[in-house]
């Protein structure tokens, strides 16, 4: 409905009685989110600190069991730096929307004017902003202190690690959908990270496994996250292949976002 | 001028939860800028009817108008305060910092920066928490963290608030400080309030009263009418009296 011929004076006179509907996404309130969820996790400086110490010291353990073969631990280390932030968050994720859900408030945060897309942008900027943290510790003292030898740029494995973030908020906020207690939420770890783990290639290149397996990884997001991080590991510049891998990790992320927005639900029955 | 049109009004409102009739059909009217009380046994359909009324129930059939719109209607988001049962805030963080959340979630934007402080400022006073504003909310006691539930849906000077269970373990002299603080919010700002309540005694406090029994209203007028119709002394054996004439016309319709 277009106001048409009615004066500016009219329109501005009725606005408060009728208040604009709220729109799918505002930067204010996902920021504002954003915010929130930081403030909570400061309140929290163990967890803060197991989130950015573990990587680190996976990497340093995984060097010294490697000491004698140095190339072993060029290609696990640079898989591991694309894995760490996806399970993290994953986990990190899932627990905290759970009690989002079990606490009350997000039942009163969409019996707000909250879009969903809101509240899921900002939990995904929130955590984004974590794993950078942790990427860029863990990247760096891979590369600087531990040798990890990486042909490529390594802004581009800080890159991988931050779309494999983003897929593990995405698939953490999606699961918590289906458990209804944190002991259920923490069993889809290895439910839904470990099968993937398995078959990225971490343990075996993808071509020497099972066709069947073969298959299967071929359509697991994590397969392409590692194949990112070794695209980087081997080649000097931006491949088509890295392109390509990053492009269906971050294609991933958002449609499993999508899938998550649809389990919020504002009407419960 | 014409009278205030009432601001809840239902009709035939069912609600189906969990393959059983939570709410029967109910009819009946919230007037405007008064204190309604809604009293019946646990598990009667007073929540129920409370998240249908703030558009989160699923499965609600028939007419329910609130503020002159359906109810769930997403202009209605940021006219209604709603508190539920268990006291729905952040735990680990302050009680500043929760509502300067629910804050910004109301009314978003840095230009109503200065608004949205002296609001959390007012509703920290409101429930009497301003010495204790920077305590984590986990910290505080049960009746504390429901004032702090109760503070976030004071924010932003709701027309309708809708209060489930409110003064739930809360010591005599807070539960009369909140019902004096529930008369202002009606007599100063106009707002229109839904207060639940299993406790007959807080019967007495509100304007009108709908007392509610197994899915269904059994009365809806003031305390006053209540007792003089029923020749009781307080609210409880007036609603007892209901119960028992309900019960009684139950049996005589399954004998017929």
């Amino acid at each position: 409905m277009s106001p048409g011929t009615s004066t500016s004076s009219t329109t501005t006179r009725t606005s408060p009685t009728t208040p604009p509907r709220p729109s799918a996404m505002n930067y204010s309130r996902t920021t504002a989110t954003a915010i929130r969820v930081l403030r909570q996790l400061r309140h929290d400086p163990r967890t803060i600190a197991l989130m950015i110490l573990i990587p680190c010291v996976m990497l340093l353990l995984l060097r010294y069991v490697f000491d004698g073969s140095p190339r072993t631990f060029d290609s696990i280390g640079a898989s591991l730096l694309g894995i760490f932030p996806l399970i993290t968050m994953f986990l990190v994720t899932s627990i905290a929307t759970l009690r989002e859900r079990t606490s009350g408030t997000l039942e009163r945060l969409l019996a707000m004017p909250l879009g969903k897309a809101d509240l899921i942008a900002g939990y995904a900027l929130a955590f984004g902003a974590v794993a950078i943290v942790q990427s860029v510790l863990a990247t760096g003292l891979a590369v600087w202190a531990l040798g990890l030898d990486v042909t490529g740029s390594a802004w581009l494995l800080l890159l991988v690690a931050l779309l494999d973030a983003l897929l593990g908020t995405a698939l953490g906020l999606f699961v918590s959908a289906f458990a209804s207690s944190e002991f259920q939420a923490v069993q889809f770890m290895p439910a839904v990270i470990f099968p993937q783990l398995l078959l990225c290639g971490l343990f075996t290149p993808r071509p020497n496994m099972h066709p069947v397996l073969e298959g299967i990884s071929n359509v697991l997001p994590m397969s392409y996250a590692v194949d990112g991080m070794n695209e980087v590991l081997k080649h000097t510049d931006v491949t088509a292949d890295f392109i390509r891998d990053a492009l269906i990790v971050a294609a991933c992320a958002f449609l499993v976002l999508t899938l998550g927005a649809a389990t919020l639900r504002r009407r419960s029955v | 001028m014409s009278p205030t049109p009432p601001a809840i009004r239902a009709a035939g409102l069912t609600v189906v939860r969990g393959g059983r009739q939570v709410l029967r059909g109910l009819d009946f009217e919230v007037p405007h800028g008064q204190i309604t009380g809604l009293l019946g046994p646990s598990g009667c359909g007073k929540s129920t009817l409370m998240r249908a009324i703030v558009g989160t129930q699923a499965k609600v059939t028939g007419t329910l108008d609130v503020l002159g719109s359906p109810a769930g209607d997403a202009t209605l988001r940021s006219r209604i305060g709603y508190v539920t049962q268990a006291p729905s805030v952040y735990d680990d963080l302050t009680i500043r910092q929760n509502l300067d959340y629910f804050a910004a979630i109301l009314d978003p934007g840095r230009a109503s920066a200065e608004r949205r402080h002296e609001n959390v400022t007012r509703a920290i006073a409101d429930v009497d928490l301003t010495s204790r504003a920077d305590a984590l909310a986990g910290n505080l006691s049960g009746g504390q963290r429901s004032r702090v539930s109760l503070a976030v849906a004071l924010l932003g000077a709701p027309e309708l608030l809708v209060l489930d269970e409110p003064t739930v373990g809360l010591d005599p002299v807070l539960r009369r400080d909140l019902w004096n603080l529930f008369h202002t919010i009606a007599a100063e700002r106009g707002a229109t309030l839904l207060v639940s309540s299993h406790v007959m005694d807080e019967a007495e406090r509100c304007h009108r009263l709908l007392l509610m029994r197994e899915g269904e209203i059994l009365a809806d007028d003031t305390p006053d009418a209540l007792r003089l119709d029923t020749g009781s002394d307080t609210v409880e054996t007036a609603f007892l009296h209901l119960v028992d004439e309900a019960i009684a016309a139950g049996k005589q319709k399954e004998t017929v």
